[in-house]
């Protein structure tokens, strides 16, 4: 592996810089003649927008412009698209309301922009945007799902009566009804997943800049995927073609999801730049983080799992009500569907699966992924119903996950997927070893003899991730092909560039990437650069989501290398006078294998540009590229297992101890894998002790800063317990499954179950605020 | 955040003219709490006039049975103060729980008293140690001083130079945090004077802010004690009730976290 190879617990090149504060994030960029948008954004859940009056605003001093939703109409700038198309039951499409950037009519959630004021500076924009007038008239607002989808609720979209986005099922209804109908045990499970607000560190923010003269726009953006950024803003929006856009997304400082997607806010600057001719820089605040960025998860739902006599499953029935808000966001369609409900199988053998996914308009911001997409939502729901049953029927939870454990791979379940490969024993062994499970009962009694509740919770979880088969998501509607793209150029004197599609916003590419090549060629890192970021760099890509820049995007970077190999491999045999298949690299050096005859790496570029002694017919340089489209999914899994006591006074709730045995195939480097799933685990115990984004009846939201909505801090959490256990995943040749979700996916269940073992009632929401712990340890 | 002229005060008399002059000055001590309703433009003052240099109102001294914490003395002072902690350790304590690190290095005691939040610590203090708040213009009592949600007994340009507590027989200190803001949920303040008496205010708690706790004081008067609370009854008519905690849990906190302050104070 060597010192910086794959495995090496390098230390990240990019931190110099962002800890030096020399990042340079969208908003630290400022443009001659750049001007400043403010948006004026709805104080209503629900409303028609009557008349906008700016003539007041248009007269302060340096503004430039104010611009609504009806110019937009005017210009024929398209309405924002929901790229993946779900079918019903009944096998209609989803049923779609219209989402302008800027609304000309109607607003539909709190935060919705209706106007835009440009101004010469920030401060300027904001003060004129006071000054706009806009005349409301208030309509009946429903914020929450149960109330959306009642008869005589207020209706947001005349295209979906009823509230209702789309009703789709999955696997195998007749199959399912008969395993519950020959049942020994029915265990049923009631469970909100709740509403959380993503919180980047960095707010979204954007600069367009549109050059008259090539009739050319440039737009710097906070973005996870900056070429299907372009490609969308150029493909639906009628705002710029394709290539007359330039989308570079420089250093993002947090997406988990929220920066995939694309907004109102990067359209209307663009859209904008070109009516005022300048630049057009916005910059959201942590309010309009609040109410703007797509939120994530938001489910309701109800299941029932059917045991046979021997505490096998054999059968399970999901319906779940999913929340997406005022409008479908990008790839919202997909999350409660594709990314959640082929999942329900987890780590475990059941042979029948039947769920219905009932998609529901409500006048709150929209919701898409947020790290995990869907999964978590899976994983919490099965990792809860197992902890469910195994209080129902007396068994001990650890035993009950290992009787039903799929053991055999590769295993197809009745719910799409087609898991390749795992050891669900083995990380549940290590997660047990870890926390001494074995003693647990006599620390449970030594904490009573204290006063303190003591409680142990296991969530053994599977994820999808490397996303993904282009074929296989195609057929179930995506509207975007999921494979990723690399280069490899080395410059003349051997130093090499890495262009990815892929975007590292706190992934660590910078280090990861150059370690398989110090891996594959023996050179240190400092002679590797990645580049990314800019589509006028990168030629595509389809950026980072779903942990798949290791498993796919560096696959494709590994591609791209063995072709780079094989070329140079071809120059070193020439300039050898050896055979190319005697040719092995070592150490930065291509050597004639068992001789001392080597060429270094540096002599083979530089061979390669002077082109003076190049094999007949060889054309010169360097530079190769791959396009990687994976076959499968890979599955990451592992075993996650909390101890914590409540406080029956207060019912806080705080960590013994919290241990992850994780199996995400190989690691390229472990220390940056450990930040992984640290961060993971931090959001996965958020959700499951602190974060709620809330609205109120009327649509208002009620947790729109942070002295209102929880966001964990370090204090919050336990010092983590992290392990490996190993099986690589036979779908790229890398091994890779992928690291970046998994925290947030097997988290939460662990600390519910736990907490719920603490007090010894069941029932119990998410986030288990002390208030909320509290009622429930003292509820009748 | 809109205009405004910013003015340094080099002593307490000048930051009163300076006030004095401005069509609609306010006193900036941390900034903490003025800084972000400024920022989301909730405020506009014309002038903000700094108390924070003024060396007149930084510092914490014990002397005799009384100890004295000028008004801009920041909270991480007070946490770290060998005086207060001599004198009165509980308060030193609740300075350390104020907040995040940033909040207790710029913020003050006499920004927060000036504020009086209803979750805020330091008014818990004052009201169950029966301290006396110093101005420029006389002396007040802790009692007279809280007037309910973030109001108090100050005057227009009236300027707090410090808090004197007498220092207590005993006192402790225990608190919720609130998750979100780290204000305090419900927190509670015990103390017994030299002279036997006994005060307990409960902060974070009530719909008029700070606030005495007499069936918790009668309770630990007879019997100064943790046990002595079991069997008081708070109610949760007018108390606080948020997404982080209905009425009856910060009833219930009300005693949770006096018995704990009376452990604490032993
Ligand atoms: C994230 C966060 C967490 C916090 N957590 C807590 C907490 O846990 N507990 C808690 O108690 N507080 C908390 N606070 C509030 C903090 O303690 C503030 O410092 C305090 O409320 C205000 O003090 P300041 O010195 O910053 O005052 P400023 O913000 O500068 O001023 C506040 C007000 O007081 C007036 N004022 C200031 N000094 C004087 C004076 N000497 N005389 C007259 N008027 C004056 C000002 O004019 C202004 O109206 C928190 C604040 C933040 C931002």
């Amino acid at each position: 592996m060597g010192v910086e190879g794959i495995g090496a617990r390098v230390v990240r090149k990019e931190d110099k810089r962002f800890i030096t504060g020399k990042g340079r994030y969208v908003d630290d960029i400022k443009l001659l003649g750049m001007t400043h948008a403010h948006f004026i954004r709805s104080p209503h859940a629900h409303a028609k927008v009557k008349k906008i009056d700016s003539s007041a605003a248009l007269k302060m001093p340096g503004v430039v412009a104010v611009l609504t939703g009806q110019e937009l109409v005017d210009d024929k700038v398209g309405n924002l698209i929901c790229g993946w198309a779900i079918t019903s039951k009944d096998g209609t499409p989803m049923k779609m309301g219209a989402w302008p950037a800027m609304a000309p009519e109607t607003v539909r959630f709190v935060g919705q922009a209706v106007a835009v004021v440009i101004a010469d500076s920030k401060n300027l924009a904001r003060d004129a945007a006071e000054s706009v007038v806009v005349d409301y008239e208030e309509l009946p607002a429903v914020a929450d799902m149960q109330s959306a989808i009642k008869a005589g609720a207020p209706q947001l979209h005349p295209e979906a009566p009823g509230n209702q986005v789309y009703d789709w099922v999955i696997g195998d209804e007749g199959a399912t009804d008969a395993a519950f109908a020959k049942a020994a045990n029915v265990v049923k499970l009631d469970v909100t997943n709740n509403r959380l607000a993503p919180n980047a560190m960095e707010p979204r923010a954007a600069i367009a800049d549109y050059d008259a003269a090539e009739e050319h726009f440039t737009l710097y953006t906070t973005s996870q995927n900056p070429h299907v950024a372009r490609l969308v803003l150029s493909a639906f929006y009628n705002i710029a073609p394709e290539h007359k856009l330039r989308v570079i997304a420089p250093d993002v400082g947090g997406g988990f999801g929220s920066k995939i997607f694309i907004y109102p806010e990067e359209m209307v600057a663009l859209w904008a730049s070109k009516k005022v001719g300048r630049p057009v820089k916005w910059t959201g605040d942590r309010t309009e983080a609040f109410l703007t960025d797509a939120h994530g998860r938001d489910h309701v739902t109800h299941a029932e799992m059917a045991f046979d006599a021997n505490n096998k499953i054999t059968g399970l029935k999901v319906k779940t009500y999913a929340n997406f808000g005022a409008y479908m966001s990008l790839f919202s369609s997909s999350v409660p569907t594709y990314l959640y409900a082929t999942l329900l199988s987890g780590q475990y053998n059941i042979p029948a699966i039947h769920a219905e996914v009932v998609g529901v308009y409500t006048n709150t911001t929209p919701v898409d992924a947020y790290r995990g997409a869907g999964r978590p939502e899976a994983s919490y729901l099965i990792e809860r119903l197992m902890e469910t049953a195994a209080r129902q029927l007396k068994v001990d939870p650890a035993q009950l996950r290992r009787t039903n454990f799929i053991t055999q791979f590769p295993h197809q379940t009745p719910v799409i997927m087609a898991y390749d490969t795992g050891d669900f024993n083995a990380s549940l062994d290590a997660a047990m070893k870890a926390i001494d499970y074995a003693g647990f009962a006599a620390r449970k009694a030594q904490a009573k003899s204290q006063g303190k509740l003591r409680g142990i919770g296991v969530s053994c979880y599977i994820e999808a991730c490397g996303i993904a088969p282009s074929k296989a998501v195609g057929s179930l509607g995506a509207g975007v092909g999921l494979w990723e793209s690399a280069e490899v150029r080395v410059n003349p004197v051997g130093t090499i560039e890495i262009l990815t599609g892929s975007h590292s916003h706190g992934q660590g590419h910078e280090t990861t990437f150059c370690q398989l090549v110090a891996e594959r060629l023996g050179v240190p890192i400092s002679q590797v650069s990645i580049v990314h970021g800019d589509t006028d760099k990168v030629q595509f890509g389809m950026g980072t989501y779903g942990s798949r820049s290791a498993a796919v995007g560096l696959t494709a970077i590994l591609k791209a290398m063995e072709k780079m190999e094989s070329k140079a491999k071809k120059i070193a045999a020439h300039a050898l006078e050896a055979s190319e298949g005697d040719i092995v690299i070592e150490n930065g050096e291509f050597k004639v294998a068992g001789t001392d005859k080597a060429i270094a790496f540096p002599m083979v570029a530089l061979a390669a540009y002077t082109a003076h002694n190049l094999p007949d017919g060889m054309e010169p340089g360097l530079k190769e590229s791959a396009f990687y489209d994976p076959t499968n999914f890979t599955f990451p899994a592992g075993a996650y297992i909390c101890e914590l006591e409540v406080d029956p006074g207060t019912g806080k709730t705080s960590f013994v101890n919290f241990v992850a045995a994780d199996d995400f195939g190989r690691l390229i480097n472990p220390m940056i894998v450990e930040g992984q799933v640290h961060g993971g685990l931090a959001q996965g115990i958020g959700q499951a002790l602190l974060e709620h984004a809330i609205y109120d009846a009327n649509g208002q939201p009620v947790t729109a800063s942070f002295m209102d909505y929880s966001m964990p801090r370090a204090d919050d959490l336990p010092s983590f317990n992290l392990s490996h256990t190993t099986t690589l995943c036979p779908g790229n040749p890398l091994g890779i499954k992928g690291c970046g979700e998994a925290g947030a996916i097997g988290a939460s269940a662990a600390v519910i179950n736990a907490i719920t073992d603490a007090i010894g009632k069941n029932n119990l929401e998410m986030p288990a605020t002390p208030d909320r712990v509290w009622r429930t340890i003292h509820a009748a | 955040m809109y205009q405004t002229t910013y003015h340094r005060a080099s002593s307490v008399d000048e930051a009163a003219s300076l006030f004095a002059k401005g069509t609609e000055a306010k006193f900036l001590a941390g900034g903490q709490t003025l800084l972000p309703v400024m920022k989301q433009r909730l405020a506009s003052p014309s002038d903000v006039i700094d108390l924070g240099k003024i060396k007149e109102l930084i510092g914490v001294e014990a002397s005799g049975d009384t100890l004295t914490i000028k008004a801009a003395t920041p909270h991480y002072d007070v946490a770290t103060s060998d005086a207060a902690k001599k004198a009165i350790p509980a308060l030193a304590y609740l300075a350390s729980l104020i907040g995040d690190p940033a909040v207790r290095y710029r913020g003050t005691i006499g920004g927060s008293i000036a504020n009086n939040d209803p979750a805020a610590d330091y008014p818990a203090a004052l009201l169950a140690l029966g301290a006396t708040v110093k101005t420029n213009k006389r002396s007040i009592s802790a009692e007279d001083f809280f007037k309910g949600l973030f109001t108090t007994a100050l005057e227009d340009g009236e300027i707090i130079t410090a808090v004197s507590f007498p220092v207590p027989q005993k006192a402790g200190y225990a608190k919720m945090r609130h998750p979100a803001s780290r204000f305090a949920l419900t927190a509670v303040f015990v103390a017994q004077t030299k002279s036997g008496e006994v005060r307990v205010a409960a902060t974070g708690a009530s719909q008029s802010g700070v606030m005495r706790v007499g069936a918790i004081e009668a309770a630990l008067k007879a019997n100064w004690s943790p046990s002595a609370i079991d069997g008081v009854s708070v109610s949760a008519s007018n108390l606080l009730a948020d997404i982080h905690g209905t009425a009856e849990y910060r009833a219930n906190l009300i005693k949770v976290m006096a018995q704990r302050a009376v452990a604490a104070a032993g």
